[in-house]
């Protein structure tokens, strides 16, 4: 029961964009993958989700291979991707982009559960059903986005920089939110960060990228407490 | 004050018939971005159908969902077998922008190419299913028949139905993700590939309409080098520019403006533009507006 990666290698053209990178994560498990820019932690991302495909090496949830299969298929077996920059429809109402996350699901009546779910965990998003989803702030479109995956009714959660461009105050209510929701809906949760220190402070263990390779990983505190993770992406 | 009202009449109804082509051109770029230059003879071959139908069935009502149904098969075809492939091969490359167009202008030529030697050269009549015979108001008779009448009402309501689709129904839904985000469309578990089939039908089905109408509302003659298909082509294209591409609605209006313009030109100024007024009119709207009548933005919405 856990994301199991082995071995897995990405290229984009001649690049290698992920070296070999082999983690575990948990059911119920929040894990922190941080890196600086270019480590390649947002193709290992969209790798897991389908969106780009692999080399060589291995990924499963739960015992599905999530590689050689599509976006479309993978977030049936529970694995939900929030991509990169605020990833909502800007001229869809927020309703529509709530709906589209839970178009594949048969049972309607879920459906309407999930939502009526969503918005007690957003008020802000239940009380800006009709509006364009363009017109939300920044915080708001972040939620919207990871409220769509949500409708997906996920097991697992791959957030792609949930902080990115937003306020500090902002980040500090969206990596709360992510940790509320792990505890309370049991989710697994891969975070992909460059806040390094927002992301391992609500993380349960984290795994640091350099150059496409797993530099370090271990548990969110030991992390916190490395020297030289402090230095290179703690900043102290 | 007749020749006014009977200019608008005539403007309004062959500017609906541009309306449901604009639309299958619209439907087209926002499923697969490609201009669709084949659409004029995807009606054409639709057309062709809805010939058979009425010769094998004598009804124009079973020879109208027949053209859609053939339009929709055509379109799907086309999208399933070459679109799709030609689309992924042509990604990377000098003219991988521009290389679907032209495969487009290429299968217009072969699909012309085709219904000649099915069905000759030589003109063929779809008869509509009610007189083309102007109203009377006293002694003046009106440009406006009851099969002018038929084309408007049915026109509106396939409009009103494929916009109930579109925003009421979760397939609206996916057609409308899929074309705004592929990215966030397969995300969310949408099948963009079989969406984007879906979207090509729906233009086959649209402009199948728009070749039936257009051949009724004229002499109710045509063969593969028809005239009118020519016009069909032009129009459709210039009224999807005009109303911004993008948007349903602007194809509906960029179709009606195109449709007015050209008739109280032709009634006013010269018939003898009837070629030159509906580029001169395409002209001046990129000039002053480059994004259309509906703006880019506000296209979105449907």
């Amino acid at each position: 029961m856990s994301l199991e990666v082995s071995q897995l290698t990405i290229h984009h053209g001649a690049i290698c964009a992920v070296n070999d990178v082999s983690f575990t994560v948990k059911q119920g498990e929040l894990v922190a993958v941080i890196g600086s820019n270019g480590a390649g932690k947002t193709t290992l991302l969209r790798t897991l989700s389908g969106l780009n495909k692999a080399t060589r090496g291995s990924a499963t949830w739960k015992g599905h291979n999530l590689l050689h299969s599509k976006p479309e298929l993978i977030v049936r077996h529970g694995v939900s991707h929030v991509s990169e920059g605020k990833a909502v429809i800007p001229e869809l109402t927020v309703n529509e982009n709530l709906e589209l996350g839970a178009i594949w699901r048969k049972n309607k009546k879920e459906s309407v559960a999930s939502k009526s779910e969503i918005t007690s965990i957003f008020p802000r998003l239940g009380e800006r059903l009709n509006q364009r989803a363009d017109t939300l702030s920044g915080g708001e479109r972040q939620m919207l986005a990871i409220g769509r995956a949500l409708m997906s009714k996920p097991e697992i959660l791959l957030l792609d920089e949930p902080s990115l461009g937003l306020a500090p105050l902002v980040v500090e209510q969206i990596f709360q939110t992510i940790r509320d929701l792990t505890t309370s809906m049991g989710l697994t949760v891969v975070l992909v960060e460059q806040n390094a220190m927002g992301a391992l402070k609500i993380a349960d263990s984290g795994v640091v990228l350099n150059l496409g390779k797993v530099a370090v990983s271990g548990s969110a505190t030991s992390l916190i407490a490395d020297p030289q993770v402090r230095a290179a992406y703690l900043g102290y | 004050m007749i020749q006014f009202i009977n200019t608008l009449l005539i403007g309004i109804t062959a500017g609906s018939i541009y309306s449901l082509m604009a639309i299958a051109i619209v439907l087209v770029w926002r499923s697969t971005r490609v201009i669709n230059f084949a659409q004029a003879g995807m009606a054409l071959l639709s057309t062709y159908f809805g010939y058979e139908a009425m010769v094998h069935l004598n009804s124009f009502w079973i020879a109208l969902p027949v053209a859609m149904a053939g339009g929709a098969a055509v379109a799907a075809f086309i999208e399933l077998v070459f679109m799709r492939f030609l689309l992924k091969r042509s990604a990377h490359g000098a003219i991988s922008g521009v290389a679907p167009i032209i495969a487009t202008l290429g299968l217009l030529g072969v699909i012309r190419a085709l219904t000649s030697s099915i069905w000759g050269g030589q003109d063929v009549r779809i008869v509509g299913p009610v007189s083309n015979v102007g109203y009377s108001i006293g002694a003046n008779t009106l440009a406006f028949s009851p099969l002018k009448l038929l084309i408007l009402v049915t026109v509106i309501v396939l409009v009103l139905l494929l916009s109930l689709l579109f925003q009421k129904s979760s397939i609206g839904l996916s057609l409308r993700a899929s074309a705004f985000s592929p990215e966030i469309a397969r995300l969310s578990g949408i099948r963009v590939d079989a969406v984007r089939t879906l979207g090509w039908s729906l233009a086959g089905a649209s402009g199948a309409v728009a070749g039936m109408f257009q051949t009724v509302n004229g002499n109710g003659s045509f063969s593969p080098d028809s005239i009118e298909f020519s016009l069909l082509l032009v129009s459709g294209f210039i009224a999807a520019v005009i109303g911004g591409l993008d948007s349903l609605i602007g194809a509906v209006i960029g179709g009606l403006v195109l449709g007015l313009v050209i008739s109280f030109v032709l009634m006013y100024i010269s018939s003898s533009l009837f070629f030159i007024a509906p580029f001169v009119i395409l002209l001046i709207v990129l000039f002053l507006r480059p994004q259309g009548i509906i703006g880019a933005k506000a296209a979105r919405r449907a």
